[in-house]
């Protein structure tokens, strides 16, 4: 499981909102492009960042799990797509889905997409985790709704503990005589359902912390506020960066640069404009790293 | 501070009321402990005072209760947060935020407190509970014994005018057990903090209270300064009698000593008090928990040639990109051998239990046995994964573990001696017995009668030939089920020797009869001393 841990990064050191907006303008910039080599770009910034932010053992494990997806997504998509010119393999009649011929512009373009969901994946889901202090985001949206952030934060704090609930279960599992080291389906099943079981009574348990605490109470949301912070160097950086990326990537889709035709025939010119573009996007999101000045909480 | 006023209440579809008609004015600044067997009605108790009853759990409540003057009833738990802070049993769903920081924070924030007060207030609480250097850490990373500090600042970060704690030692070690303990009568001598303690370990925490209220099926049965209480329970619940006081009153003293302090204070008056120890309070007795000769020879044997029940060479637990747990630990247990592991939160108890059985591999060194190892984790509600306790073990192994009348109930229905035994019966397997039966802290949250019928099973299973191998913070638990004490510190073992040798003459990790009478371990052994002193006096 992926969890945020404060570590000496730039990325970690700016206020947990502009760290958010980093990891989204990476994920929105992915979603602009079609085009291959700006995915590649983008791919080098993600990674890069999560390195230089110390979350890539985070991102790795993530990957274990987006590769898989993102696979799957390449290889429907030709599947199910007519479309494209270059047939490259006739599967014949395949039952209720008729006539099926492959495609190299829908292998391509699966591919294109596979790449994209695995993109937003890191992006969006192990360096957002692994670098968003999800406490001041939560902290700064009671001002708005005290009740929908006591569900926020119950959801978010419920993961961890069925987390571990789930791993001790598992090691009472391997406890019993005869029971196999690794657990089969039926095994896994089991150890969901005594999780899913217990679930409701740990969510009571931690909903009655969270009330004692005084949680959304009206004097909790009034007191949603922290000091009065001054921008620092990382936020101003990461702020800019994050504008920078949606501006470059909104920028080249106004001017028609890295534009992407996926049918009938695959068309992903790549010239000078494309390669500065690329160039642009890694530099743009990884130049706020290069000042690890007061990095050090 | 605290009142109720003929507080009667009932769980929802639950036949018996919880609580039944309890009165009771707690003073400003006083030190209660509450104490009782399980299932007494201690843990409502705490409950109805910060208001989760009736607001959280429902069910039908009667009566008033005032905290901090305000009347729960009209005020939410939320509210009432304000001037009681609380703590319950698991600290791994009292911790709800993911940093320290952000956890100590989170109470004074909800009370609305300015941004320069959270940051003092964060500050304080971190030094007063040693905690500041784990303010940056990420929560889901820490100890059990960690997570229950953090809790306990979190609870304390807003200096409440009254502190509600059920079993807050429960995952310490006796060292920062102790601390805790000093830490809240430190906080209830200067700041005047009311302290309202739920404990099942009565000797660790009765020096420090001022009074007494003990719970007996949801009623107030005793309410007493601590002495009062302990000659109560002689009389009517000797299960909640400390060891000192069952010294005491084995060897005929009065009044029973609510701490060792006292203990000491009233031998010396009678001139029982021997410093130093003389030749006779040096030589343990012989007792079953001292070691006898074919059990010494037992365990030199196993370490000489025969195959151990039970043995680790040379282990070494080393964390990929952290510390290493356990450093070149050896230790071999021999068939029948009953050893007690205990040392600080952290030395590397519960890591080494995981070798035992294969949980966890060595990254160094090897482990051996002759047979099955049986591992009991700490948590026996983990084992259950059926909804009957009929389809967890078969007639027989329920029948031999005393539950066959229980077959349909579902298994988290038992009560915590039952739950043990099940889970205990569940890891035993059928025949052949374990070679080795190990138990990581298995009195958690018990009262001293279940800890009883839980020893009595383990040298049960010892002398069916099962090796016993317990991790344990409790050394009074350790002392009656044990003949062995092993003390790990930094993934080492510091000491390895009989429990009358390591379990007296300490400090920390000591019996409270051994704290009171040099030389002796339990009770029994201690109040046998003390006669043979009284008669000693008496010889012209």
């Amino acid at each position: 499981m992926i969890a945020y841990e404060r570590r000496a990064s730039p990325l970690h050191a700016a206020r947990a909102p502009v760290a958010a907006a980093y990891a989204v303008a990476l994920v929105s910039s992915v979603l602009l492009f079609e085009h291959p080599l700006a995915l590649v770009a983008l791919g080098i910034a993600i990674i890069g960042a999560g390195v230089l932010a110390g979350a890539g053992p985070s991102l790795a494990r993530a990957a274990l799990f987006a590769i898989p997806f993102a696979i799957i997504i390449a290889v429907i998509n030709p599947l199910v797509v007519r479309e494209g010119l270059t047939v490259v393999l006739r599967l014949g009649e395949l039952g209720p889905l008729g006539q099926l011929d492959v495609t190299a512009e829908a292998l391509e373009f699966g591919a294109i997409l596979g790449l994209r969901a695995l993109l937003v994946m890191l992006a969006g889901g192990a360096l957002l985790a692994a670098t968003v202090d999800a406490d001041e985001v939560l902290q700064r949206f009671r001002r708005i709704s005290a009740h929908s952030a006591l569900t926020a934060a119950l959801a978010v704090r419920l993961v961890p503990v069925l987390g571990r609930d789930a791993r001790r279960l598992a090691d009472a599992r391997r406890c019993r005589p005869g029971a196999a080291a690794r657990p089969g389906p039926a095994e896994r099943l089991q150890i969901v359902r005594a999780v899913a079981t217990g679930a409701l009574d740990r969510a009571l348990d931690v909903a009655a912390t969270l009330e004692v605490r005084g949680y959304a109470t009206p004097a909790a949301t009034r007191g949603a506020r922290r000091l009065r912070e001054p921008w620092s160097r990382h936020d101003l950086a990461f702020a800019a960066s994050a504008l920078g990326l949606v501006a470059l990537a909104l920028g080249a889709r106004l001017v028609g640069v890295a534009t992407f035709e996926a049918y009938p025939r695959t068309q992903a010119p790549v010239g000078a404009a494309e390669i500065v573009l690329a160039v642009a996007l890694v530099i743009v999101a990884l130049l706020p790293f290069a000042d690890r000045r007061g990095v050090e909480r | 501070m605290l009142r109720f006023e003929h507080v009667s209440y009932r769980y929802p579809h639950a036949l018996e009321p919880a609580l039944h008609d309890v009165s009771l004015d707690i003073a400003p600044g006083e030190f209660v402990v509450a104490a009782g067997l399980s299932a007494s009605g201690k843990s409502t108790f705490l409950r109805a005072a910060c208001g989760l009853v009736p607001h959280f759990y429902g069910g039908e409540f009667g009566g008033r209760v005032l905290t901090g003057g305000l009347d729960t009833r009209e005020h939410g738990p939320g509210a009432l947060a304000a001037v009681a802070g609380t703590l319950f049993q698991d600290p791994e769903t009292q911790v709800v935020l993911s940093t320290v920081r952000a956890e100590l924070a989170l109470p004074l924030e909800n009370r609305g407190h300015a941004p320069s007060a959270v940051a003092r207030g964060v500050e304080e609480a971190a030094l007063a509970l040693g905690i500041a250097e784990l303010l940056e850490r990420s929560t889901h990373e820490l100890s059990g014994g960690e997570l229950q500090r953090v809790a306990l600042g979190a609870a304390l970060a807003g200096r409440p005018q009254i502190v509600l704690l059920d079993e807050p030692t429960s995952q310490l070690d006796p060292v920062a057990g102790d601390e805790l303990v000093w830490l809240l009568r430190r906080l209830n001598e200067e700041w005047g903090t009311t302290i309202v303690l739920v404990e099942h370990r009565l000797e660790r925490c009765l020096g420090a209270a001022d009074r007494v209220i003990a719970f007996e099926g949801g009623a107030v049965a005793c309410d007493a300064p601590p002495r009062g209480f302990l000659e109560w329970t002689a009389e009517n619940v000797p299960a909640l009698a400390t060891p000192g006081a069952r010294l005491f009153a084995r060897a005929g003293l009065r009044p029973p000593p609510a701490g060792v302090k006292q203990a000491r204070a009233t031998l010396r008056a009678h001139g029982l008090l021997v410093e130093p120890p003389s030749d006779v309070a040096a030589a343990p007795l012989a007792s079953d928990s001292a070691p006898s000769r074919p059990a010494r020879r037992l365990g030199r044997r196993a370490r000489a040639g025969p195959p151990p029940a039970l043995a680790f060479h040379n282990v070494w637990h080393e964390r990929a990109g952290g510390r290493a747990v356990l450093r070149g630990l050896d230790l071999a247990l021999a068939p029948g051998e009953r050893v007690a592991l205990m040392g600080r939160n952290g030395a590397g108890k519960s890591t080494l239990l995981r070798h035992a059985n294969g949980l966890l591999a060595p990254t160094r060194g090897h482990v051996e046995s002759s047979g099955r190892v049986a591992l009991l984790l700490q948590n026996p509600n983990d084992y259950f994964l059926a909804d009957r306790v009929g389809d967890e073990l078969d007639a027989d192994a329920l029948e031999r573990r005393g539950l066959a009348a229980l077959a349909d109930r579902h298994p988290r229905d038992l009560s915590g001696g039952e739950r043990q035994r099940l889970a205990l019966g569940i890891v035993s397997g059928g025949d052949p017995p374990p070679a080795a039966l190990c138990l990581d802290e298995p009195t958690r949250g018990m009262d001293r009668a279940a800890k009883g019928d839980l020893a009595t099973g383990l040298r049960a299973a010892a002398a069916a030939g099962s090796a016993v191998l317990v991790a344990t913070h409790d050394p009074e638990f350790a002392a009656v089920v044990a003949n062995r004490v092993v003390l790990l510190a930094g993934g080492r073992t510091i000491a390895d020797g009989p429990v009358a040798e390591l379990l007296t003459g300490g400090w920390y990790f000591a019996t409270e009869t051994a704290r009171i009478v040099d030389g002796a371990l339990l009770p029994e052994d201690g109040a046998e001393l003390l006669r043979k002193r009284m008669t000693l006096e008496v010889r012209p």
